[in-house]
Order: C-alpha cells, then structure tokens, then sequence
C-alpha cells in the first residue's frame, strides 16, 4: 500500500476549482512522505478533461469512465473509486471537501473499514505519518487527528486551505480505467441540477457589505441594520440562519450556499463565523466583525473588531458614519 | 411509514468552551446540552412526514445518561418512542465505530426512512449517516431540502453548491440527511410534554451491542487556533469604538 491517489471534481466540462487545492495537498503528502502521486477523475466522457490533467507534474493520470457514470450519483462512483483503489492501493486517497464528496466519500471510507478525515484544514509529517488538522466547534477549536487504521486514509480538504497556485506544470500519461458498474447497482435516479428564480441581487459587484447573523435575534432588529448600510453606501447581506427564516430573501446570503463576495468592506454584525460563511466572504479586503463573544470565529478573519452588544454600536456606528459623511 | 432519526446531544450554541487539562477534549463540567441543530430539523421533517402519511417516528440516540433529556424533548414534540444507546466511550469510537452501534441497535427495527442531521455542531464529521446507510445496505442522499413520499419510494430535493438544487428519487428503505434551517420548528406542547412521560425509551447498554472495532482515527489534541490575521480590537464605550472605527474607515480603510 502507497502512493497519494487525489480525486478531481468537474461539473460542466471543467473542473471545480477545489480540485487543484485537493491536488496541492496531495502533494504536500506526496513529497513528505516520498511517494507517487496519481489523480482520478470520475466520468462519462473524460475527453475534454484529460489535456489539462496531462499538464499537470504527477506520477499518474486515470480518466475512470462509464457510461452509467454520466450523472453523479453516490453508489457509481463509490462502485468505480472503489474498484481503482483496489487496484492502486494507495496509501492515502484526497478529495476537495465538496457537498459532492461529502455525498459518497464516506461510504466509500466505509467499503475499506476506514473513515473520512473530513474538512481538513492543514496537515504536517510527524515521524512516519501524518497530523492532520480539522475544526471543531464551527471552527472555535483546532484538533490534531492521527490516522491509525491498516487500510488507505481517506482525507477531504476545506475550501482554501491549500494553494492552488503553486502547483506546477509536467507532462503526464493518462490511462482509461473501465471499472465493472451494472445498471441495477445505481439506486438513486437524479435528474439534471437547476437553480431557483433568478437572482436580482448581485452582491459580489458591492464595494461595501453589511452582513448580519443570528446575532441581531429578531426580524424587528434588521430595520437598524439596513440603517447603517445605507450610511455607508453598501448592500445589506446575511449569513444562512437569517435568509433560513425568511427575514432576508434568499439572494442576499453570503456563503457556501450563498453568494461569494469580496468587497472592499464587509462588516459582519452578530455573525459568529463558521466556515459555511467565512468561505463566502475571506476574499474581502477588508473584514470589520462586530460581536459580543470576543472567541467567536469571525475574529479570526477579521482587521478590525469591536467586542460589544451590537444593539448599541450599530446605532453609535450609524450616526458615526452620518456625522463623517457630512449628511 | 415508519421513520428512525437519529439525533445527537452537543453542548448548546454558544457555550464558552474550555479545554481540559488533558487537552484532548473540552472540560464538560460546566456545559449544558441540548439537541444537535441540524438533527432537529430532521426530527421536524420526520414529524411532519408522519402527520402526511402516518406512520411513527421513533428518535435514536447514543449517548450517556444526559442523553435521556434530549431525548424527552423529542417525546414531548411528537416522537413516538424512542431507544437510547447508554455509552460513556463516544469519544473513544470513530464515525464507523458509532455507526455500528446506530445500525446494531436498530437491526430489528426495518424502518421505512432514516432521518438525521447534515452534521453535528460539535465534531462537524457530516458522515455518521451516510455511513450508517453503507452499513444497512440503503441508498441514502445527503444536505436534503424536501421529502416527498410515494409508494416504496421518495424524491428529495438535494442542495448543491453555488445556489444549484437537484431532485433526486430512490427506493426506501433510504437515508436521508437534512440541511438545517428547512421548515420552522415546533415547540413541545403541555400535552406533550405530559405525554412524553409515558412513552417507551427503549435502554441498550452498549456491552449488550457487538463490540465496535478499534477507532481508524484518533483525536490527539485540541487548541484554540492560531489568528491568521493580526485583529485590531477598537475599544471604548460604544459611543468611542464606534468613533474610532469610522477614523479607521476614513483613513486606513478609505470607503468613506
């Protein structure tokens, strides 16, 4: 058992871009450790993918193709990632931590006794293995996790964690790996993905953001934030919790499931920081947190905060920014 | 139809949260439990499935004996029963390990669906079910946003990234896990509250459960993470860091 067998994900003729940050630890693995690396990636129709995967500097390339593959579903590609594993035997298999991999990756962990080391935020070579390291508590904790099972350790990495752009550039083979898929083994009938209504907002253009969370407690507060977000010229957001509710519409979430954002300002009101958010707004310039829990993730990421009841600085804030503006 | 959820027990939101002296876990002392969000809302989705097409609702829990008040919350909103796996070694065990102890306590059962979370508040993990479905031979779909039932199976509506959504259909028995924030939840009523009382929790103690296989991964330590960005923190009376803040806007920051 050896090499680092990373898993590409693509959807619409182009891979996701977490697919490099997943290759970029892999990598990392590769080389501290002294072994092969190879990538896979799952499909129908792999053409188009393949030139740029040969590009890459890597041991291996495998385009793993079946027709019955053309649609995502969690039993074929744990059916085809299982049969290449077995055939590989690598040591470690690394997947970018997507909703799609968190679909199947942990079934196919299951498959060989093992489990996830999910979402992980950073690793290092420690003797003869490998410290990875997760979050805990949304983020308020770091953990130190060890993989200590015999079979291949299976990681998945969060979004950012690692740097796709030093990655560089080689000359690899790519072979077709057919796994065996029988019609009948695929359970789930998926039909094609779709978006709701059309969004109307498009935050990612706001030079500056106001973005409230679970914080504000009621709907009856957001009056006070819309407030300051017209003081400072700036389109209001939210994180997930506030849009769940139905106080905010849907297209004004800032996250994962939301919008990506980086403006020149975005300042977070009550908005604790778990990494569902804090993965839609870290490209922006500059982070403003205004929280009373002085622990609270978003200071993480934050240039500026202030620790305090948000119910009195928004106000103080409001009237701050009036009185700077001449209005 | 009849309808498992499995629900977990974490500290509540926004516990202040100290590591303990051996710095392997959280001191536990002085924290308050309550119901895993996301598990909630599976709970929720269960309810509302059965009050559709009838059925039961029974919650699954494995845990030590603060468990038993998660669990007569569940009673009081409308579970049925329930059945409580009693274990103090949760933290010794992986997702697998736990899972196995979920699918061995529920072998019997032969639910319809199982519901439970996208993930937990605590270790974020997101996998106890999709494992738990690999263990019972069940197809299973993840971050669901609606359930519907038909006869011998459902069609779910999945979240994607970026906005995206899919339908999904598969056979039961199926696995589901649901994202947070779906419906809006239900409060327990006096009725059920009283009810609650009288409604069977069925006790497994682990010992009578096949013994789960040595954790594949282990939790070594656990630290506050290192700040990746240098935080000016303003202080002041409101009044003052509000002040303060707007000066750094205007200057440093230069958006006003």
């Amino acid at each position: 058992m050896s090499g680092v067998l990373v898993v590409l994900e693509h959807r619409g003729g182009a891979y996701n871009r977490m697919s490099w940050e997943a290759l970029a630890a892999g990598q990392q693995i590769a080389a501290a450790s002294g072994q092969p690396l190879s990538v896979a990636v799952v499909g129908s129709d792999l053409e188009g993918l393949s030139g740029e995967l040969a590009s890459k500097k890597l041991d291996k390339g495998y385009r793993v193709e079946h027709a019955l593959l053309k649609n995502y579903t969690a039993d074929g590609y744990v059916s085809a990632l299982e049969q290449l594993i077995k055939k590989l035997e690598p040591g470690y298999v690394v997947f970018p931590h997507t909703y799609q991999v968190r679909d199947f990756a942990p079934r196919l962990a299951t498959r060989f006794g093992q489990v996830l080391l999910a979402d992980l935020v950073g690793l290092r070579k420690d003797g003869d293995t490998f410290v990875f390291v997760r979050q805990l508590f949304q983020g308020k904790l770091n953990a130190d996790y060890r993989h200590t099972g015999s079979g291949p350790c299976f990681v998945s990495v969060q979004a950012g964690a690692f740097r796709a752009e030093s990655l560089e550039a080689g000359n690899t083979t790519v072979e077709t790996f057919a796994p065996q898929i029988e019609a009948n083994a695929i359970r789930n009938k998926p039909d094609e993905p779709f978006r709701e209504a059309a969004q109307t907002v498009d935050l990612s253009a706001a030079p500056i953001i106001v973005s409230v969370g679970r914080g504000i407690k009621e709907q009856d507060n957001l009056p006070m934030m819309e407030e300051l977000a017209a003081a400072l010229g700036g389109e209001l957001a939210a994180s997930r919790p506030i849009c769940d509710n139905g106080w905010l519409p849907m297209e004004r979430q800032v996250g994962s499931s939301g919008q990506t954002v980086s403006p020149k300002l975005y300042l977070a009101v009550g908005i604790s920081g778990a990494i569902q958010h804090l993965v839609g707004m870290k490209g922006s310039k500059t982070v403003v947190a205004i929280n009373k829990d002085e622990n609270a993730p978003i200071f993480e990421v934050a240039d500026y905060g202030i620790v305090g009841d948000l119910f009195e600085v928004v106000p103080a804030l409001t009237e701050a920014v009036k009185k700077a503006k001449g209005a | 139809m009849k309808i498992i959820v499995a629900i977990k027990q974490v500290p509540v939101r926004d516990s202040s949260l100290h590591i303990d002296s051996s710095g392997h876990w959280i001191d536990e002392d002085d924290l308050s439990y309550e119901i895993n969000e996301p598990d909630a809302y599976a709970l929720e989705e269960a309810l509302q499935l059965k009050e559709k097409h009838g059925g039961e609702v029974v919650a699954l829990l494995a845990g030590p004996e603060r468990g038993s008040q998660t669990i007569r919350e569940a009673l009081a909103k409308g579970a049925d029963r329930a059945i409580h796996i009693e274990c103090d070694d949760l933290a010794s065990l992986d997702t697998l390990g736990i899972a196995s102890r979920l699918a061995a306590a529920i072998k019997d059962e032969k639910p319809d669906l199982i519901l439970t979370g996208l993930q937990s508040d605590d270790l974020g993990l997101g996998q106890t079910g999709v494992v738990l479905a690999e263990l019972l031979g069940i197809p299973h779909a993840t971050i669901i946003m609606q359930v519907e039932a038909g006869e011998g199976s459902i069609k779910v509506k999945r979240e994607l990234e970026d906005g995206w959504f899919q339908h999904v259909e598969m056979p039961l028995p199926a696995l589901l896990t649901i994202q947070s924030g779906i419906s809006k939840l239900r409060y327990a009523t006096l009725m059920g509250i009283k009810k609650a009382k009288t409604k069977e929790v069925r006790r497994i103690s682990a010992g009578d459960l096949p013994p789960a296989a040595a954790a594949t991964v282990t939790l070594e330590r656990v630290y506050l993470p290192e700040k990746k960005k240098e935080t000016q923190l303003i202080e002041g009376s409101p009044k003052e860091a509000a002040a303060k803040l707007v000066e750094k806007l205007k200057f440093e920051v230069r958006v006003i």
